[in-house]
This record gives structure tokens, C-alpha cells and sequence, in this order.
């Protein structure tokens, strides 16, 4: 069964209480229409329903969500996922600052570029893996204290003279991994973390979440395949240990 | 290797003539600094070790022990005290940041003992507490600027708020800087007594969710053991912006220290460093806190009232009037000596101001822009007994955290080693020897009975004043009056001098 809400017009607070509404209801998918910058849509959710948002999202979209799936047809603002525990986002656009801070769990695809700080602290445990897969570029501070997780970077029609991903990559990363379709430079990357080659095990990790991107996107699997990975890894899990004398 | 240049902060006496050799000092000391010699079957001590915890002191049979500070004096130099020259050889050694633990040590001025409490003569008659009602309940949450009342009923909800029997809750301290045996002591007494404890930001163990009507949980920038659940499971949330023993950064939960139940609570790998990033990634700005606070509102469906906590620093009232204006629903302001389980000494010692000056300017600050009803302002950083907390709430606060002090109640002897994990009384440890020395359910009681004393001495205090509800001394500076303080000192306190 699914429910259409009509967004416009309507202040994000009764909007986000519609939303819970209804999906209370336990309707399998919640349309919302003319969504036009309504933050905080999924907020602390918990359960297995798809909400298709058509229109632009506004920030801490999908914040401590646990377990739905939300498909944006357009793009995505600041702070998607934050904190989320688990659920799937597909975002048919582009999305703006802090995707996916703390993450715990779930998977983020985002067809186009991501902007500054995305996959900050995210952070793997046990069972849950979180995992991000930009199809475009991502900004400065890209995976910054990343302590777990998979994030993935495909750099698909970068224009020429453009980086992957920006500066201070990585800086304070201290778990999970990073794939980068493409090179990147050393000065791009923070001094916790190395560049090391793709071996077959992450191959199989790589074309399982590229196999989605391509499936929800609709872009040749092949073609994205054709370009080689890079693997970036943090030097140690605890790059402070040694920082400290004790007084 | 060079030469060692450290000689040992304490030396531990024996007094051989009670000494029986039992050996109980050597199993009491995770410092090692008591030793069994097997040849000679005597104990002896290696001072070097000793952190003078009197753990050992304590625990000896025969008081057979003391520990003093090592009598080996540099030449005097009152610049160069023996603590900075230390300090440097142990930086020269390793090329370390020095680490302490605890609160700010150094000899400040403490201004809580320079403000006096009033109380009544002749005019105003006092009120005794023992023969008469005493109301010390205190709500903590945003008030409505009116009330719109229609046949005697309350047009509109009243915001979320916190009830306290007493105006003291326990602090914000993680699980992983204390043990489980500490929260679960802090957790039992604040159920018991009617006040709050606080998970701080290393999440909530399972074996805790029982006492969430009594918990505020913690969000900082490490996000650690934060989901839905989480989130619901507490009376009110507190997003940790900074605290008063270490502004403006972050913390850092050694690998060591992250075991089994640190790590399934946390939800982090066992054995990982715990970063807590200095800010969090996603506030640069009261507009980015706003969306931080009300995302939590969202998730919480506007149910429990959502708690800032920042450091007392210079311009703490400009910064705290814009948490309010972000939509805050209680302003938590901890001043420089507040206690942590580490941190890096020369912050600890040298950043932020007295929780003293901060919390009048906050409450003047926020008075005079006509939105102090708008949040409630809760207060820590060294509350050392009743007293202050009279004084505190006199001066503005509507509550006070008390961390340092609670740490006391279940055995904490200040050793300021909380960041080693090697706590003696097992309370800042995770080694399993150590903390079921912690017996929660004796710590529940200590620390429910410390807020009990302090609550009888609040309401002698109160009633000595002719007062007999704490409301009505909330921001009566009227009762406080400064000795031995500043003109400049006393206008900011916003008190007269004694004898005015």
C-alpha cells in the first residue's frame, strides 16, 4: 500500500508529525511530493518502510534513522544520515555537506558529488558496516577520524583538472576503508593514512556496492568497472597513543 | 636511553613494628608500589609507583602505612617550583603532552568562599525545617512566556521538563572513563533520591535502561553509542559541547581501555581508540546547533527537553544567550575546575574561568534580554559541598551537576590518575579486579546519602534565611554578600560587600 502526502507548503515540524503518522499506519511505502527543503524527514525512525521523496530534502535528513529506505528523486542537503543506525538512502542528485557523520549502520548511494566533511567519524561495529558510495567527487576533509565503515568514490565525468576527492582526506582516520576510483595525490591525504593496492577481497567488496550504485542509477556497471581502484587505510587504530606523557 | 631524571612524587612509610607482612597492601595496589620480596618473605615499597591514592593506607590491617610527599627539595626557586621542573624532565624524557586527571588543581581564587549567605532576625522570622515544610523541587525546562488558561485549564502544553526532589544531579561521566559499577551506583541513587545521573558520552549499558527515567543521556562529537533507542531511553538528552576541565577540545578514550562491555556499549571495535573530535563536525555556527537540538527534538518527538553543556570561557553569557535562542531547554555551564578523566594539563590548568563569574553573567546576560525563563540553567565545575550549591542557586542557577564530589562519596581519593585505569578504588578503571571493589549497591547509598545531607543542609540554610522554597532564593542575590572581593569583582558577581 502506498500514501502520497503533498509536502508544499507545510512547516517541517507538521510534516515530519505526518510522516510519523503514517507510517504508524504501517502503509509499505509513503509517497512525499513537492518536498522543498523540509528538514529532519526520518528522523530517529526505526522500521522497514520506503519513503520516495520527490523534490529537495532539507538538512539532518534521515538523522539516527534506523532502518527505512528513502529514495530522493533530486538532490540532498546538508547532514543526510547523521548518527544513522541502519535503513538505505538513495539520493538521484546530488548532496551537500556532513553526509553520513557518525554513521553506525546502513548504506548511502549518492549518484552525483557529495561536499565538505562527508563520512566524518563513521564508525563500524560487529554486524554493522555503514557505507557510502558517491558517484561523483567528494570535498575537503572526506572521511576525516573515520573509524570504521566503507566508503567508496567513483569520480564518474570529472571534469578535467578536478580531484576525486579534496584536500586532508583521511585526516585522523583510524578504521574502515576508503576506494577511490581514480588517484590521489599524497598532499591530498591525512598523514594517518596510506594508499595501498586493491586486492581480490576488496573487489568483491567494490562491485557488490558498485553492482547497486549502478542497478538504482541505471549507469553501466562495466564502464565503472573498466577504471582501477585505489584502497586508502589508516596506519594504525590508534594513532594518539603515543601522544601523551603521563603526569 | 638517557638517564631517568624523575624522582618519586611520594614516599610511602612503614612502620615494621605494625608491619605483619600480610601482603594485603600488595594485592591492593594496581601501581604496584607495594612488592612481596620471596627471598627475605618481607613486603617492601617502590615509591616510584606510588600514586597516594591510600588505597593501601586505607585497607591495611595494622595502620601500619602512610604515604607523604617525597621529602627531596630543589634548591628553592619560587619560579621554578618543583612541579615545573618535573614537568620538563618528563617532556624531555618523552616528548609527550603532559596528561593529568581530575579537576584543576592550581591555587586559585575559589569565590564561592568569598560570598556569605544571609538569615533572618527579628524582621523576618527563619522557618525551622525540622517542624515545617521545606520545598527544595525544582523543574528543569523551557517556561512559556504566559500561561493561557481558559475554565481553569491549561490552553497549551507546557514544554517537557525535568522534576527534581533536589537541585543536584550527578555530571556527565562516560562509561569507559568510569566503570559500570560507578554508573550503576550514580544511576541507583539518582532513581533513589529523585534527581538525574548522566551517561556522559560513552552511551548506556544494557543493565542500565532500567533507571532511564532518572538518566540524561549524552550526545558529543563522537557520537558513541547513539541510535534510537538510545536517544529514547533517557529522560532528557545533553549535547556536550565542551566541558569546564578541558575547553575547546576534544577527548581521546585509550584503546586500553576499551574492553568487552566499553566497546559493546559504545558500539565501537574492542581495543580502538575513542575519539571524541574537539567540535562537532556539523556546528559552526547557534544556526548549526539549532538543527543538532531540534534533530533530536524531531527524533524524541518534542518529549524530553534537550540540555547544552559548554564550558565556562570568557565570552560564556554572549554564547549562552544564543544556545537559548537555538532553542536549548537547559543551559549547562562547567566551570575551569571540573573534573575529567583526562586531560592535557596545561588546559586543564590554564583555560576557562570560575564557575562563579560565569554563571552570574550567564543569568544577568540572559535576564536582561528578557529570555531567562526561556531555559534552565544548571551548573558545575567544583560544587564542593551544600553551601556552594545555596550560593549558586542564589547567584542564578536552577540546578546544579555535581561529578567530582559524587566521584568522593564512592571512595575517589583525588589522586588525579583517573587517564591510568589502574583506579585502586575502582571506579575510574575497567579492569575487573579492580572494579568489583565498587560494590554498587554501598555506593548507591553513599552517594544517594550525600545528596540526602546536602538537602537537609540546603533547607537549614533556606529556612536560616526565612526562606522555604528554594524558588524563591533563585537568583536572590539579595542574600549573598562578598568579603575580601573587588569593586570589579562584586559587580560582576552582581552582590554587595559585606556590611553593605
Amino acid at each position: 500500500m502506498s500514501v502520497v502526502i503533498d509536502a508544499k507548503g507545510i512547516y517541517y515540524k507538521d510534516l515530519n508529525e505526518r510522516i510519523r503518522e503514517v507510517l504508524r499506519t504501517g502503509v509499505n511505502e509513503l509517497v512525499l511530493d513537492n518536498v522543498n527543503g523540509q528538514r529532519y524527514i526520518g528522523d530517529g525512525i526505526s522500521g522497514s518502510q520506503t519513503l520516495v521523496i520527490n523534490g529537495t530534502p532539507g538538512n539532518d535528513m534521515a538523522a539516527y534513522m534506523d532502518g527505512l529506505k528513502l529514495i530522493i528523486n533530486g538532490n540532498a542537503q546538508d547532514a543526510i544520515g547523521n548518527t544513522m543506525n541502519d535503513g538505505i538512502i538513495i539520493i538521484h542528485g546530488n548532496a551537500g555537506d556532513t553526509l553520513g557523520y557518525a554513521m553506525r549502520g546502513g548504506e548511502i548511494y549518492v549518484k552525483g558529488n557529495v561536499g565538505y566533511r562527508v563520512g566524518i567519524h563513521m564508525k563500524g561495529y560487529k554486524d554493522k558496516n555503514p557505507v557510502i558510495v558517491v558517484g561523483g567527487r567528494a570535498g575537503d576533509f572526506f572521511a576525516e577520524y573515520m573509524a570504521g565503515g566503507i566508503q567508496i568514490v567513483l569520480g564518474l565525468d570529472l571534469p578535467p583538472g578536478e580531484k576525486i576527492v579534496g584536500d586532508f582526506c583521511g585526516t585522523g582516520m583510524h578504521g574502515g576503508v576508503i576506494y577511490l576510483r581514480g588517484e590521489v595525490e599524497e598532499y591530498q591525504l591525512g598523514k594517518e593514512v596510506k594508499v595501498v593496492p586493491v586486492e581480490e577481497e576488496d573487489l568483491i567488496i567494490i562491485s557488490k556496492y558498485v553492482k547497486n550504485y549502478a542497478e538504482f542509477f541505471n549507469i553501466d556497471y562495466q564502464e565503472i568497472m573498466q577504471k582501477p581502484f585505489v584502497k586508502l587505510i589508516p596506519y594504525n587504530t590508534r594513532p594518539y597513543g603515543n601522544l601523551y606523557a603521563k603526569y | 636511553m638517557s638517564l631517568n631524571y624523575m624522582t618519586p612524587a611520594f614516599i610511602i612509610e612503614r612502620d615494621k613494628d605494625r608491619c605483619i607482612d600480610c601482603q594485603v597492601c600488595v594485592r591492593q595496589c594496581a601501581n604496584e608500589a607495594h612488592k612481596w620480596d620471596e627471598e627475605e618473605q618481607k613486603v617492601y615499597s617502590e615509591d616510584a609507583n606510588c600514586v597516594n591514592c591510600h588505597r593501601c593506607v586505607v585497607m591495611c590491617p595494622t595502620r601500619a602505612l602512610s604515604v607523604r610527599r617525597f621529602p627531596l627539595e630543589f634548591r628553592y626557586n619560587a619560579n621554578w617550583t618543583p612541579e615545573t621542573i618535573r614537568a620538563i624532565y618528563l617532556q624531555a624524557e618523552t616528548g609527550g603532552v603532559l596528561l593529568t586527571g581530575m579537576g584543576n588543581d592550581r591555587p586559585y581564587p575559589i569565590y564561592w568562599d568569598h560570598m556569605l549567605l544571609n538569615a533572618s532576625q527579628v524582621t523576618n522570622p527563619s522557618i525551622d525545617p525540622l517542624r515545617e515544610p521545606m520545598e527544595l523541587k525544582t523543574y528543569l525546562g523551557r517556561k512559556p512566556d504566559f500561561l493561557k488558561i481558559k475554565n481553569g485549564k491549561l490552553l497549551e502544553d507546557i514544554p517537557p521538563q525535568l522534576e527534581l526532589d533536589v537541585p543536584i544531579m550527578f555530571s556527565a561521566m562516560s562509561f569507559g572513563s568510569i566503570s559500570l559499577n560507578a554508573h550503576k551506583s550514580l544511576a541507583a541513587a539518582a532513581q533513589q533520591v529523585g534527581t538525574y545521573w548522566n551517561t556522559g558520552e560513552g552511551g548506556l549499558h544494557r543493565d542500565l535502561v532500567q533507571y532511564g527515567d532518572h538518566t540524561i543521556v549524552q550526545v558529543a562529537s563522537g557520537r558513541f553509542g547513539i541510535n534510537p533507542d538510545y536517544l529514547k531511553a533517557g529522560a532528557a538528552i545533553e549535547i556536550k559541547i565542551g566541558q569546564g576541565a578541558k575547553p575547546g577540545i576534544g577527548g581521546h578514550l585509550p584503546g586500553e581501555k576499551v574492553g568487552e562491555e566499553v566497546s559493546k556499549t559504545r558500539m565501537i571495535p574492542l581495543g580502538t581508540d575513542a575519539l571524541s573530535p574537539a567540535p562537532h563536525h556539523d556546528i559552526y555556527s547557534i544556526e548549526d546547533l539549532r538543527q543538532l537540538i531540534y534533530s533530536l527534538k524531531e527524533a524524541t518527538e518534542y518529549q524530553k527537553p534537550v540540555f547544552v553543556k559548554i564550558a565556562a570561557v570568557h565570552n560564556v553569557a554572549a554564547i549562552a544567550s544564543g544556545i537559548v535562542r537555538a532553542g536549548a531547554d537547559v543551559v549547562v555551564i562547567d566551570g575551569y575546575r571540573g573534573g575529567t578523566g583526562a586531560a592535557p594539563l596545561r588546559t586543564r590548568d590554564s583555560v576557562g574561568i570560575p564557575i562563579e563569574f560565569a554563571l552570574a553573567a550567564v543569568d544577568t546576560r540572559l535576564r536582561e534580554e528578557g529570555i531567562r525563563n526561556k531555559a534552565s540553567l544548571v551548573i558545575g565545575g567544583s560544587i564542593r559541598n551544600s553551601t556552594d550549591i545555596v550560593k549558586a542557586i542564589a547567584l542564578g542557577a536552577d540546578a546544579v551537576y555535581i561529578g567530582t564530589g559524587a566521584l568522593i562519596a564512592l571512595g575517589c581519593h583525588l589522586c588525579q590518575k583517573c587517564y591510568t585505569g589502574k583506579c585502586n578504588w575502582g571506579i575510574a578503571t575497567q579492569d575487573p579486579q579492580l572494579y568489583k571493589r565498587l560494590n554498587p549497591e554501598i555506593g548507591a547509598e553513599r552517594a544517594a546519602n550525600l545528596l540526602k545531607a546536602w538537602a537537609h543542609e540546603i533547607e537549614e540554610l533556606l529556612g536560616g534565611m526565612g526562606i522555604n522554597a528554594l524558588e524563591s532564593l533563585r537568583g536572590n542575590r539579595l542574600m549573598l554578600r562578598g568579603i575580601g572581593l573587588t569593586d570589579r569583582e562584586l559587580n560582576i558577581l552582581g552582590i554587595k560587600a559585606a556590611g553593605e
